[in-house]
């Protein structure tokens, strides 16, 4: 890449700078040397390719004038005192929070589970302890749904994460919380999460995403999750950035042998914010629950793009997107089950199904498949529309005023994906965000 | 029923006698020696161009149309990023894009040549049977080389010409619409047929007139290395109600032809039409096909589209709801076999209050086959009470096919509701068990299986196409199982 032909005024890099990613190299020069290599690698692709285009498929109705990358800067450390950060009310078996790209508080897991050998740490330690499975693991399974840029960025620029390392056997009852802060004007933040579960392991991990203030802030995160035999995964991402952010979140899965991955994903902030999930069923057994709540108001957009790959025979997948529209919201779902030539006895299912709450509102569904093996079951479905006028009758006619009663039934269609948490005190966390959305305090 | 004995996999080509339903596999495999009297040559240039325009003694405006017509395919590239690399193999330079054995349409029977009325016969259409069709519109080649419109059509004031004639003798009706519902640069495909089109129907129905009888038209290519480009415009006036139907057969040859055709139809303020279509083009040819109709107030339009032969076709029927009340329906029926990629789908756009529409796609894959649907629905904002309902099955009879589906729905606003729904099956086995036991070869169990997959679609087809439908199916299922 010649630098002499990069200006400040690229829109394809924007802030991305040079000179930027120099310092964030420096800032990370302890870190092993195979490392630092594959983020100049990555730095080298994120230079090299384009911004999406109107041409491009995989960005099909998003708003490609709303992907600008300047007014961005990597931000200054921040005291945990200066985030608000607010206690979500659930027991958890460990915590991390992360603000500005480094840990700024923790709550450790116990000494048993230490001693069981479970890791719980940030990603720099673990590069520098537990090289070799970081290594095999660290973003191995590269981007395939459109955003090849951003997640280049990411591996660039990405400083620090959550590590979790579950060794064979073991199972947790209460979440592994982690918290990612954004906070200053323009900050750009990276957050990483990743898990790697080994054969007959049982645990909870969740990310909330959050933004200390209103300001305009850009998140480029990633969260990879590897399910060995017979593991039981459950991940829950909460986003709720600023209402000015411009934010991508890449998730991987895959899904070894009986593996069972339920990945729940709920969607509440951001100006404009794209999610792709990408699940792969690799061998006999393996499961996968993808699941999605997305709360759109005023001039939001929610850009989601899922891709179910079965790659063995007799595997299963599950995928359930809700988006509730207000305002002059907009959504895009953008899925694809893909059974390769001999993934036969395959069982899948797609469905996105939007709520409009709002006249102004507009949902984009792109429900897909793409099969190639014949003794499979896949269907997918796709529903647009407002509120049931029956079921609001019903309520109305048993002395529920209006607003009460599209509340209800509002959280009525919410509570579909919800109860497929086997998690009590989380299901009522999740629910309390949701209601702080549909009613902030003044 | 049938009496198949055997269901050892045999190419279907290479039956001729064929016991199931007693059509002669071979018949379509023929050409004809025909002295063209005006060949425009392969390629395609501006001089290509002016000889069609020339030839046909078109008016001014319609050399200029189509001349622009070709800059804007010229500058237009192939849709690969969505559609399938298969699109690079057309080679435009070996395409011969204007083909006539300058006869005038004829008028009766007795007129045609009877070196035509042998390939009618060979293409399985026997002259007593058409003397009962409301009107034939067969193309040969690039002209209609026989046409008839049955006294009472005309009397009814009904306008059925070829393409040629309608923009002739009458401007003032087809004028207005021509080109308006498909703009020329709506695709890379419409912009060519744009440029050299010839061929093809213009119809009009005048206020309030229903035609009892369906119009019907054949086509096939005829020539090696020769496109078809037909153009069909047919305006169903206030209250009016029509039928057209096209069937297609075309000779094989080794190396690719391309059809191109646009249609377009307006259904003015209560009008009804309804377009049938069953394709049957040779493994070699490239049917890229854009047809499009206007619904104006209560009116409603119906595409029937079958796909059962060619190499690749793209086409998608759509369906404009123009004015309140309209609606539009899309049933599509697809096989793709070996060496055949059926993308087929439909488009709905909602643009006005208390439109509905209604798709329903069935494919099946064989072989190596592979079916794609391909949709799009859209109701934008401020609209209320629109509402759309689509069905895609998809049936994959060998563990080596292959089907897709791509969707695209964009809804606005919370008056308005849309459900889309689709799956994929294979046939079941407990079917087949079933009829097996009860002393079904598997072949003819198959058969019936599928048969019964597209049989609430087929049966809206007229008889003799779902009757043609169903021998198709026979013949195409023979030799995929075992």
């Amino acid at each position: 890449m010649s630098a002499p032909s990069l200006t400040l005024a690229d829109p394809a890099i924007g802030s991305f700078t040079p000179e930027l990613f120099a310092a964030h190299l420096a800032s990370v020069s302890h870190l092993p040397a195979w490392w630092l290599d594959r983020k100049r690698e990555a730095w080298a692709r994120f230079l090299a390719l384009p911004l999406p285009k109107r041409t491009d498929e995989s960005w099909r109705f998003a708003t490609l004038t709303g992907l600008k990358l300047d007014g961005y800067t990597l931000p200054p450390a921040v005291t945990p005192a200066g985030l608000g950060h607010a206690p979500i009310g659930i027991a958890k078996a460990g915590k991390l929070v992360f603000a500005n790209n480094r840990l700024v508080a923790q709550e450790p897991i116990s000494a048993e589970l230490t001693k069981q050998g479970v890791i719980f740490e940030t990603l720099q330690h673990a590069l520098l302890k537990h090289g070799d499975l970081v290594k095999a693991h660290l973003l191995a399974q590269p981007p395939k749904q459109g955003s090849e840029k951003f997640s280049a960025l990411h591996t660039a620029l990405l400083a620090d994460g959550a590590f979790v390392y579950l060794p064979k056997g073991v199972e947790i009852a209460l979440p592994l919380a982690v918290f990612h802060y954004a906070a200053g004007a323009g900050a750009a933040v990276f957050p990483h999460t990743l898990v790697i579960a080994e054969p007959g392991t049982k645990a909870t991990v969740v990310d909330f995403f959050r933004s200390a203030g209103d300001g305009a802030h850009f998140a480029c995160g990633r969260n990879d999750l590897y399910a060995s035999h017979g593991a039981a995964l459950t991940y829950v991402a909460a986003q709720n950035w600023s209402r000015a952010t411009l934010s991508f979140q890449s998730n991987s899965t895959v899904a070894r042998r009986d593996a069972r991955v339920l990945a729940l994903n709920l969607h509440l902030g951001g100006r404009q914010s794209r999610h792709e999930s990408h699940s792969q069923l690799q061998a006999p057994g393996a499961h996968s629950e993808m699941l999605a709540l997305t709360v759109a108001h005023g001039t939001q957009e929610f850009d989601q793009r899922t891709l179910q790959i079965h790659q063995a025979p007799h595997t299963s997948s599950n995928l359930l997107y809700k988006n509730a529209l207000l305002g002059s919201a907009k959504t895009i779902f953008s899925g694809l089950i893909v059974v390769d030539p001999d993934a036969q006895k395959t069982d899948a299912y797609q469905s996105n199904r939007n709520l409009m709450l709002s006249d102004d509102a507009e949902a984009n569904s792109l429900p897909g498949l793409e099969i190639q093996a014949n003794d499979v079951r896949c269907t997918h479905g796709a529903t647009s529309s407002r509120i049931d006028a029956e079921q609001e009758f019903y309520l109305q006619a048993r002395g529920i005023p209006k607003a009460d009663a599209d509340e209800l039934l509002t959280f009525g269609f919410f509570e579909e994906v919800l109860s497929k948490l086997d998690h009590a005190p989380l299901h009522d966390a999740l629910i309390g965000l949701i209601k702080i959305k549909f009613n902030p305090p003044v | 029923m049938s009496d198949v004995t055997e269901t050892e996999s045999a190419p279907i080509a290479d039956t001729v006698d064929n016991p199931v339903s007693g059509i002669d596999q071979t018949a379509g495999n023929f050409s004809y020696k025909v002295d063209y009297e005006f060949d425009a040559g392969t390629g395609l240039s501006e001089k290509t161009v002016r000889y069609i325009s020339t030839v046909k003694k078109e008016a001014p405006w319609i050399l200029e149309f189509r001349l622009n017509a070709l800059k804007q395919f010229l500058a237009k590239p192939m849709p690969t990023h969505w559609a399938t690399k298969d699109l690079e193999n057309i080679n435009f330079d070996k395409i011969r894009y204007y083909l006539s054995s300058g006869q005038k349409p004829k008028r009766t029977w007795e007129e045609v040549p009877d070196d035509i009325k042998k390939t009618f016969e060979r293409l399985g259409v026997p002259e007593h049977e058409r003397k009962f069709l409301a009107g034939v519109e067969a193309q040969f080649d690039s002209e209609a080389a026989y046409s008839n419109i049955k006294d009472i059509v005309s009397k009814q004031g009904v306008i059925f010409v070829n393409s040629t004639e309608g923009l002739r003798e009458h401007p003032e009706l087809f004028r207005k619409f021509f080109g308006k519902v498909i703009p020329t640069g709506d695709n890379k495909f419409s912009a060519l047929n744009s440029a050299v089109f010839s061929g093809g129907s213009f119809i009009y129905v005048p206020k309030g007139v229903k035609v009892a009888q369906p119009l019907q038209a054949y086509f096939r290519i005829n020539a090696e290395n020769f496109g078809q480009f037909e153009r069909t415009l047919i305006i169903a006036d206030e209250g009016a109600e029509v039928t057209y139907m096209e069937g297609c057969t075309a000779p094989k040859f080794s190396t690719s032809t391309l059809h191109s055709a646009v249609v377009e139809l307006v259904a003015l303020k209560g009008a009804k039409i309804q377009y049938i279509t069953v394709q049957n083009w040779a493994n070699n040819v490239f049917n890229l096909v854009t047809k499009r109709g206007v619904a104006h107030e209560e009116a409603e339009i119906k595409w029937i589209d079958c796909n059962i032969g060619s190499r690749l076709t793209m086409k998608y029927p759509g369906v404009v709801l123009k004015g309140r009340k309209a609606r539009g329906e899309v049933i599509s029926i697809a096989l793709a076999n070996d060496g055949q990629h059926q993308d087929t789908g439909a488009k709905m756009i909602h643009a006005a209050d208390e439109t509905t529409s209604n798709i329903v796609a069935k494919s099946i894959s064989v072989g190596q086959g592979r079916s794609t649907y391909r949709g799009v629905v859209h109701i934008p904002k401020h609209l209320k009470g629109c509402k759309n309902n689509t069905e895609c099955d998809a049936l994959l009879i060998n563990s080596n096919s292959r089907t897709d589906t791509y969707p695209a729905i964009t809804v606005r606003g919370e008056r308005n509701s849309v459900q889309h729904e689709a799956s994929v099956s294979k046939v079941s086995e407990e079917q087949i068990f079933y009829m097996q036991q009860r002393g079904l070869t598997e072949g003819q169990a198959m058969s019936l299986s599928v048969n019964g997959f597209i049989n609430d679609l087929a049966r809206q087809f007229p008889m003799e196409y779902s009757v043609e439908l169903k021998r198709l199916i026979d013949l195409e299922m023979e030799g995929s199982v075992g």
